[in-house]
């Protein structure tokens, strides 16, 4: 099945209030109920544009703002495969993997909104196939890499018994 | 040598030398959890079915973000908090306590030299106590909660010199807003800002917290400020654990360097919809305000709430203005009360709502209508901050807002500096 881009008109500064706003993150605990709400001050209807695979691109600080961790649960449960930017702030960053969603951080200007995407991490690429084109993505830290192919900072955790570097 | 303040805490509390891109393992001497993102802490700490938590004395949470409870929802989450709290003997501060920021700074559980994280972004704020202090999200604090550590990647350093002596009317918020305005929302991203020179030596803690509480929104890991007499004296004065001050080598390396003389400085206003809007008082007055907040973790403190009485005693705010006042913290209130304070603002025409983080996070206490303008002492004004995507809000210093309310449109506090 094909999995497609999405793109909100704002490209720069997404912060974690338009991603979740404070008044659902406070009034919904169910994931896939407050995923119907991403995005809903920015664009009212985001959510129905995803199918389970799609992409979020996005542009630079991707993340800023508050440190609340339902904006990355909130993501993932949408059926978002990854988000793809070109950078991220730091708190959401880590949220991110540690609730085991995927971000990738690569250029960002080569990908239009509903364009077809591939993402291969083992390649590190973004292959963009409506436009015939790959984009090398940065390598992900080594520590997130395992949360992620774990499932999360909690299945690490318990696998390991503990933190370890 | 050659050590940042913040690759001496990250050595301290790794037990190896650490120094920039480091990834390292260390001590967190103190953590803390809001209403906000406890209910998700609560949820990762059971999901790793671990025995209990590394040490009672090391973790707080406080019901601040929406409190008292406007609905069912947050209710349940306020519940959850409580239960928890009995069943592993965990310090709460409940509804009316205050901002947790303020709560924590209050109670003493951070002393310089500290590395304290908490599920706030605005966690940052202790860094004026010469603590390494960061805000995370639910699960990492759930980590720490239960192991009493952290992995962190140790941050490289922004230097950020102050110099000069502001005008009557102009404050540490206006200072900070010129800051973000200049190196931009995205500006220090993964960085450490160390905030030092004159300017900064000559604010008082409530000022210097103002600044740090703000780091985050240039995209920083924290801020963090040397210990002065000032400091030590703000420690003892709250009981906090021996100070154990850290000073950066006078070779340390800098990722960048910022010089600034506020001599001249306006007083600052942050536009919708981001903190980086930042514009002088005089390109937006007289623009048309419909609400005025003054509090929050930024700018609820002692000092904020009297600079305001100060323009606003024996006035009449504007008809039509909705001006809301919360004190940080339920000492800040007591003392605003004893002060005559809450009298010169209820006298004024303005709501006093219970201490916590108010209508800044959207939830109760100031909703703002469809086409509506705010002007907030708060450290964000994104689109649907405060409860309605289709308001505006305007950010700036407590004197602003006060002159404000009184104008019932953006008024430039200079106007009152006899009074100041």
């Amino acid at each position: 099945m094909a999995n497609y881009a999405h793109r909100l008109k704002l490209t720069d500064d997404i912060n974690t209030d338009y991603i979740i706003s404070g008044r659902y993150k406070f009034q919904i605990q169910d994931e896939k109920e407050l995923a119907k709400y991403i995005f809903s001050d920015l664009e009212p209807g985001f959510y129905e544009k995803i199918k389970p695979g799609d992409f979020l691109v996005a542009g630079e600080n991707f993340g800023c703002g508050s440190s609340r961790e339902q904006a990355p649960v909130a993501l993932k449960a949408s059926g978002l495969k990854a988000v793809i930017a070109k950078s991220y702030a730091r708190i959401f960053y880590r949220n991110a993997f540690n609730v085991g969603l995927c971000l990738v951080e690569c250029e960002t200007r080569f990908i239009d909104d509903m364009d077809e995407l591939e993402l291969d991490l083992e390649a590190s690429l973004v292959k963009n196939l409506t436009r015939g084109i790959n984009i090398d993505i940065k390598p992900i830290p080594g520590i997130m890499e395992e949360f992620l192919k774990m499932g999360g900072v909690v299945e690490y955790f318990e696998a390991k018994g503990g933190l370890e570097i | 040598m050659r050590q940042t303040i913040v690759e001496k805490i990250f050595s301290e509390h790794s037990g190896k030398r650490a120094k920039a891109g480091d990834i390292v393992i260390a001590e967190v001497d103190f953590c803390l959890g809001q209403d906000g993102t406890s209910g998700l802490i609560i949820d990762s700490f059971r999901r790793m079915n671990v025995s209990g938590v590394a040490s009672r004395e090391k973790f707080c949470m406080v019901i601040d973000h929406s409190s008292p409870s406007p609905n069912i929802g947050v209710s349940d989450i306020h519940c959850k908090m409580r239960n928890f709290a009995r069943e592993y003997g965990l310090k709460l501060f409940d509804i009316g306590c205050g901002v947790c920021h303020q709560v924590v700074l209050e109670e003493g559980f951070v002393t310089s030299g500290n590395l304290v994280i908490g599920a706030d972004s605005h966690t940052c704020t202790y860094g004026a106590l010469n603590a390494f202090s960061s805000g995370v999200g639910s699960t990492d604090l759930a980590i720490t909660l239960t192991s009493g550590k952290n992995w962190f990647r140790v941050p490289e350093t922004i230097k950020i010199i102050c110099s000069g002596e502001l005008s009557k009317g102009v404050y540490s918020k206006d200072v900070v807003l010129h800051i973000a305005g200049d190196i931009g929302a995205d500006g220090a991203t993964y960085k450490a800002l160390e905030l030092e020179g004159d300017l900064v030596n000559g604010f008082s803690m409530d000022g210097r917290f103002t600044i740090c509480n703000m780091a985050v929104e240039m995209g920083a890991k924290c801020g963090i400020m040397r210990a002065d007499k000032k400091t030590l004296a703000w420690l003892k004065k709250h009981n906090a654990a021996e100070p154990v001050p850290v000073e950066a080598d006078e070779d340390a390396r800098y990722t960048g360097i910022y010089e600034y003389d506020f001599t001249e400085l306006s007083p600052k206003v942050a536009k919708p919809h981001t903190v980086d809007n930042v514009c002088d008082v005089e390109e937006v007055l007289e623009t048309h305000m419909d609400e005025v907040y003054i509090g929050t973790c930024t700018n609820g403190r002692f000092e904020d709430l009297e600079i305001a009485a100060r323009i606003l005693k024996g006035q009449k705010i504007a008809s039509g203005m909705k001006l809301i006042i919360t004190p940080a913290s339920r000492s800040i209130y007591l003392e605003a009360a004893k002060k005559g304070l809450i009298d010169i603002f209820i006298d004024a025409g303005a709501v006093v709502n219970n201490p916590g983080c108010g209508p800044c996070v959207g939830t109760h206490q100031g909703v703002l209508a469809d086409g509506e303008n705010a002007f907030s002492t708060a450290n964000r004004n994104f689109k649907g901050r405060m409860g309605n995507p289709n308001g505006n809000i305007y950010l700036g210093s407590p004197a602003t807002a006060a002159a404000t309310a009184l104008a019932g449109a953006i008024a430039d506090p200079r106007e009152y500096r006899r009074k100041l």
